[in-house]
């Protein structure tokens, strides 16, 4: 029998084959070849890049170099969106490998956050994961933690030591004996959507007004996540604040809620209809959980390091 | 207690139909529908009047329960049939379950009754006929499982749980519903009868009851059914009941306490019994308001001087709720639907464990073979054909740093701060190693150690009073007997290095998981488990492996004896006698998270004594007074009278166990006591006796106190007998056992054989004890390759069970062997054809003059000495525990030790290898059968001239 940790493994060391490819337009004083790159799904875009920002910067003129964006069939890579996540909801129907534009001018300021430095991401990283153990445990696991612990987190996912982060990240997957799982789910769906349906129907925007940490951010028209995000109530990450729905892994009646049961409730539009043709693929890490998974189980093993469920509602794709 | 009525109008009777008119089901409170046959009455039956009426009323027809039935018919053998009966105290009456079979609209008289397992206060049928109940033992609901339009009578009571945070494994109920567990095996009970259940088995079964199940209550008054009854009541646990659990064994015969104390009990459970052996059943242990418990009599054996301490421990219950009444008529259930009530979310009692010690439906579920299946499909898609591309992240070192103590190696040895650093590195081809190194200070000059962990051969927990220590070992160390010993500030920190030390050894050495079938167990004397994966040189005849090589991982758990079979079983008992059996997993205990397996790890607590002794001197003024002479040793002591160890001063063994009782003396002490506890001597030390006599000028007196600890690991309370000794057949690993069942022996606390049936891979448990008669208490059994089933016996003779084989698990007869010259056996050991035995000082034996004809043998060789502990496996390798050796720089105590030169023709081999020790108390090679390479096995058969009667 293949055991569960063998799950955390096979999501840690997922990797998407990419080529990255210099944009037509920079101005290179030799030729930039491609550049070929296994990226850890569980990581982020400026995180592990750091061979292609060379690679490429070889062939640029001094001067031109500045910070460096990607772009995939022009839509701006968010770098604080983990890859796997990029790669399933923009990238998974297409052929491997991924291709990459790799851009050193006009960066999208409307777009994409600046990551000067690693420094950005740990924040970014952190404070994902604290909004996830508030979801979890009150913040309880987070916060009693001491500041190593903290850094072997990120050290673990920066080095890419699964053993290392692990070793701190189980606390954080543990739950009460005497409950049934966390208290709520922390999770994030994101849909593509197709252009002419360029923003989700969204009631729930204007409700209580706190902090919009990406308030700046303007609308991707591509893609948006649909419902999720901060423990706190409201936030925009790419146009429109939006709520962190509260989701038990447990029913009122005991019984587990599941990977469809969230569905029904934060995006009923997403799963098929049970007469109808299965429009929409749900995935997470590249695959597709049944929609009868139960939820807490997905989140103690299909989490990415930043403890959310990023959940990716992609079009069936047509063969 | 259950209420009862009086005995002659004591049958009510429940009955409950199911909707579809298929399913009926009967519970009454019937002591004595067992006894009906028997009484010459007549058989059980129904019929039904009024067949128009909804729902099939039934009553019951003619004289159910005969008037005539009274406590005098209840005595004596039951007629007729070939088993012979225990008796045994039982306070409670039995509450059968009876299904009837055959209903249908045809014949709606149905065809026969079935006796169900289980007994219950009342049953329930809903609308689809499933079929609730109330448990007699445990008042818990029940839901019988398995019921579906085919199989009418469903397969197993399961518990619902009604959540409740404080049932833990050592309420009331769990040892009820884990016997229930036992109840619901398939296989057949007792040791005859196998055919379907018709009227006649459901009789003859029921006739295996032991008979004073039925007793009325007023019959525990008489005189007879109180002895041994040993009461248990909460009432009891006053100042007495210290005394009382050791003194009643011993004096069984008057125990007036019982009678009163019967009387009283509140509600309870009645003690959990097999219906389908005659053996004695303890008590369940740790129901803590237990009614009266039965003790054996059919044996006549006294428990005295060997009574197991640790075993009554007086928790106070949980107390669940006492359930009365169940109705699920308003119920619909599917029966292909999956219900949630039984799951326990934490502190699973053992009983639903052992019920769910198969694998679980999440286990199997859809949704995580697709998860499984679409992630090593995701992985062939995108990585197959893109290995050749660079890794984004380059692999690096990475270091844990911290500070420990360190037990230096120049003397004065002492703890001395170190820092300490992890240096991991990963190789391309993904594989890993490790180095620890130790930075000291010595003479003001920096200095450091290191050790490669993929040389650490073994690391144990060392935890005593003071400290969080752990040793650790490589082959050179083990060697030297001297290992790296570390010290941690918490236990705590001392787990995180333990595990990720531990973590970085399987590494290196690429081993992870559950450990193989062949697999080497033991344990230390702190109840440590350790697993080996035996190569196949280690067993070689030439250039095989030096056993101080071996790798040894802990395993979550704590236990005093641990036993294996090369197809997986492995059973454990652990100081409180409990037995456990392993249920696949790994990790447990300090081994968290990665070193873990997800499932199959549970809850494990065990309980030993600690022991001090009081010293006193006869004064001729004053009498024995506490106060002793300048020289005397201290007046409060361990056994050796070198430590002080006064009742407020000492602790338990270890942080990890706590206090569980208070002082209590100790009568169960070799040599005898008197009333209060005291035995005599003409001076310290010397052989003391239970009597005072002239020449006595001082006594002392053992006072003992329980401790327990808790912790987990892959282990499963195999209830309700406490066991002390247990062996499961060694198999060769290319003979297929499969098929039939293991043969599983083992030795009760109280010295009753054993034989387990039904024990396979898919059900390591097993189903049911079949009781093996002797007519003295046992010590020590074994069973070899060939079904050849040696055992010591108490007195310190040996045995030989005759005709044991599949088809007759028990076989037929003891054959007495006289032990050594002036020896007392104490173990015995059987392989493939190797006979071993071990006496009580020490000395290890060879059964010489074992033929295929006379497989009793001739007479003992003397093999060695120093031996605490043996084991023979199957290829008749032998292995034991050393009680001393030598090392160049110290001493250790516990050695694992493996024979070398074991032949055909020198089966008793010559010398010894020395292994990881000290501190080992209990190994099983039993399991490995991991055979040499073809060409040595070939010539071995060449010389296989030895005593093979297989």
């Amino acid at each position: 029998m293949t055991d569960d940790k063998d799950v955390l493994r096979d999501v840690w060391f997922g990797r998407i084959p990419t080529c990255f490819t210099l944009y037509q337009d920079e101005i290179t004083e030799r030729e930039a070849e491609p550049y070929y790159l296994l990226l850890p799904r569980v990581s982020y875009l400026t995180l592990v890049t750091d061979k292609v920002k060379k690679h490429f910067q070889k062939a640029l003129r001094q001067e031109d170099v500045s910070e460096i964006w990607f772009e995939y069939e022009g839509t701006p890579l968010k770098w604080h969106y983990p890859i796997g996540l990029l790669f399933d909801l923009l990238a998974s129907s297409s052929a491997l490998p991924w291709n990459i534009t790799v851009h050193f001018k006009s960066f999208p300021e409307k777009d994409l956050l600046h990551c000067p430095s690693k420094d950005a991401v740990e924040a970014h990283f952190m404070s994902c994961m604290k909004e996830a153990d508030a979801l979890k445990h009150k913040s309880q696991v987070i916060n009693e933690m001491q500041k190593k612990d903290h850094k072997q987190l990120w050290m673990g996912l920066q080095n890419d030591r699964f053993d290392q982060f692990w070793a701190i990240n189980r606390k954080l997957m543990e739950y009460p004996p005497e409950e049934n799982g966390f208290r709520y789910i922390p999770f994030r769906i994101y849909q593509k959507l197709g252009l002419s349906t360029l923003y989700y129907p969204g009631t729930m925007q204007t409700k209580v007004g706190l902090e919009l940490r990406e308030r700046d951010l303007p609308a991707s028209e591509r893609y948006l996540p649909a419902y999720a995000s901060p423990v706190l109530g409201i936030k925009t990450t790419t146009e429109r604040p939006f709520i962190q729905k509260l989701f038990r892994p447990v029913a009122a009646d005991g019984q587990l809620h599941t990977l469809g049961d969230l569905l029904k409730e934060v995006c009923p539009s997403a799963i098929t209809p049970e007469d109808g043709e299965k429009k929409n693929q749900v995935m997470i890490h590249g695959i597709e959980p049944m929609l009868e998974t139960p939820l807490q189980w997905l989140s103690e093993h299909l989490s990415y390091p930043d403890n959310f469920l990023h959940i990716s509602i992609v079009p069936q794709p047509t063969d | 207690m259950t209420p009862r009525n009086s005995l002659t109008l004591s049958m009510t009777c429940l009955w409950e139909v199911g909707r579809s008119q298929r399913s009926l089901w009967a519970a009454c409170q019937c002591g004595l529908c067992p006894c009906r046959e028997r009484c010459g009455t007549e058989r059980m039956s129904a019929t039904p009047t009024q067949k128009a009426l909804p729902g099939l009323l039934w009553i019951p027809q003619g004289r159910w329960f005969r008037s005539a039935v009274g406590p005098t018919t209840l005595y004596g053998p039951p007629s007729g049939r070939g088993k012979p009966w225990s008796e045994k105290e039982s306070a409670g009456t039995t509450q059968k379950v009876w299904f009837r079979r055959g209903v249908n609209s045809h014949n709606p008289c149905g065809t026969s009754w079935i006796e169900m397992v289980g007994e219950m206060t009342m049953v329930n049928v809903g609308l689809n006929d499933q079929v609730w109940g109330i448990s007699c033992e445990d008042r818990a609901v029940y839901f019988r499982q398995g019921v579906t339009p085919s199989e009418l009578s469903g397969k197993t009571w399961k518990p619902i749980i009604v959540g409740r945070e404080s049932d833990r494994s050592h309420s009331g109920s769990s040892s009820s519903l884990l016997s229930a567990g036992c109840f619901f095996g398939d296989e057949v009970r007792g040791s005859g009868t196998e055919s379907a259940p018709s009227d006649t088995d459901a009789s003859s079964e029921v006739e295996r009851q032991d008979p004073e199940q039925v007793l009325p209550r007023e019959s525990v008054d008489n005189s007879r059914s109180l002895k041994g009854s040993l009461s248990k009541g909460p009432e009891t646990r006053g100042s007495t009941e210290d005394t009382l659990e050791n003194a009643c064994p011993a004096d069984s015969k008057k125990a007036p306490e019982a009678s009163g104390v019967d009387e009283c009990h509140g509600p309870a459970s009645t003690p959990a019994e097999l219906p389908w052996t005659n053996i004695d059943l303890k008590e369940p242990k740790r129901v803590s308001s237990q009614p009266s418990a039965g003790f054996p009599e059919t044996t006549g054996l006294s428990s005295l001087g060997l009574f197991p301490l640790g075993m009554e421990e007086p928790y106070v219950a949980d107390d669940h709720p006492l359930w009365a009444w169940v109705s699920g008529g308003g119920c619909a259930v599917e029966a292909c639907s999956v219900l949630k009530w039984f799951t326990v979310q934490s502190g699973l009692s053992p009983s639903v464990q052992s019920l769910s010690l198969s694998i679980t439906p999440a286990q199997t579920a859809a949704w995580r073979k697709q998860i499984f299946q679409q992630l090593t499909e995701r992985t062939k898609r995108e990585l197959e054909s893109f290995r050749h591309y660079e890794q984004a992240v380059e692999q690096s070192v990475w270091v844990k740093t911290g500070s420990l103590q360190w037990w230096c190696d120049w003397k004065p040895h002492k703890w001395v701060d170190v820092r300490v650093a992890l240096e991991q590195f990963t190789g391309h081809d993904g594989a890993r190693d490790s180095i620890l190194f130790i930075y000291y200070m010595i003479h003001e000059e920096k200095k450091y150690l290191h050790v490669f962990l993929n040389e650490v051969t073994v690391l144990v927990p060392v935890l005593n009073e003071a400290k969080h220590s752990f040793a650790l070992y490589t082959p050179e160390r083990t060697r030297q007997r001297w290992p790296v010993r570390l010290a941690a500030a918490t236990e705590q920190d001392m787990n995180d290095w333990l595990a990720l030390l531990s973590l970085s050894c399987c590494e290196s050495r690429k081993v992870h998981g559950r450990p193989s079938p062949q697999a080497i167990w033991s344990v230390t004397c702190k109840g440590d488990i350790f697993v080996s994966e035996p190569s196949p040189d280690l067993e070689a005849r030439e250039h095989l492996l030096p056993c101080d090589q071996m790798f040894w991982r802990q395993m979550g758990g704590h236990l005093r004896i641990i036993e294996a079979n090369s197809r997986g079983v492995v059973w454990g008992i652990g100081y409180d006698h409990t037995a456990w059996v392993y249920t696949g997993g790994y990790g447990g205990g300090c081994f968290q998270g990665l070193a873990s397996s997800t499932s199959n790890i549970y809850t494990q607590s065990d309980v030993k004594s600690v022991y001090i002794y009081e010293n006193q001197r006869w004064n001729p003024v004053t009498g024995y007074t506490s106060r002793g002479l300048p020289t005397d040793r201290y007046m409060w002591s361990d056994a050796t009278g070198l430590q002080e160890c006064t009742k407020a001063g000492t602790k338990p063994p270890s942080l990890q166990w706590t206090w569980v009782s208070d002082w209590y003396v100790d009568f169960s002490v070799p040599g005898g006591t008197d009333q209060e506890g005291w035995q005599y001597a003409s001076d310290f030390p010397a052989s003391y006796h239970g009597y005072k006599t002239m020449k006595d000028f001082v006594r002392r007196r053992c006072w003992a106190r329980k401790c327990k600890l808790v912790t987990s690991g892959p282990w499963l309370e195999v209830a309700p007998i406490a066991l002390s000794d247990v062996s499961i057949i060694p198999e060769s690993a290319d003979a297929d056992g499969r098929g039939h069942h293991i043969a599983l022996w083992a030795v009760s606390d109280k010295g009753d054989v054993l034989c387990r049936l039904g024990v396979s891979e898919l059900n390591p448990a097993g189903s049911s004890w079949l009781h093996v008669g002797t007519d003295q208490p046992f010590a020590s059994v074994s069973i070899g390759t060939c079904y050849q089933v040696w055992a010591v016996a108490r007195d310190g003779s040996a045995f030989y069970r005759g005709s044991v084989s599949p088809s007759q698990p028990a076989g037929d007869c003891w054959y007495h062997i006289p032990s050594p010259p002036k020896q007392k056996l104490t173990q015995v050991s059987v392989g493939q054809t190797s006979v071993y035995a071990l006496d009580e000082n020490g000395n290890l034996w060879y059964r010489a003059g074992i033929t295929p004809s006379y497989p009793q043998g001739s007479s003992w060789e003397h093999v060695s000495n120093n031996v605490r502990k043996v084991s023979v496996g199957p290829l008749d390798q032998v292995w034991v525990i050393a009680n001393k050796v030598q090392g160049s720089h110290g001493l250790s105590r516990g050695t694992v030790c493996h024979r070398m030169g074991v032949q055909p023709r020198e089966p008793k081999g010559q010398g010894w290898d020395y292994g990881i020790g000290g501190g080992w108390d209990h190994i099983s090679v039993r399991a490995n059968a991991t055979m040499v390479p073809r060409n040595v096995s070939r010539e071995q058969e060449a010389h296989g001239q030895g005593p093979v009667y297989c």
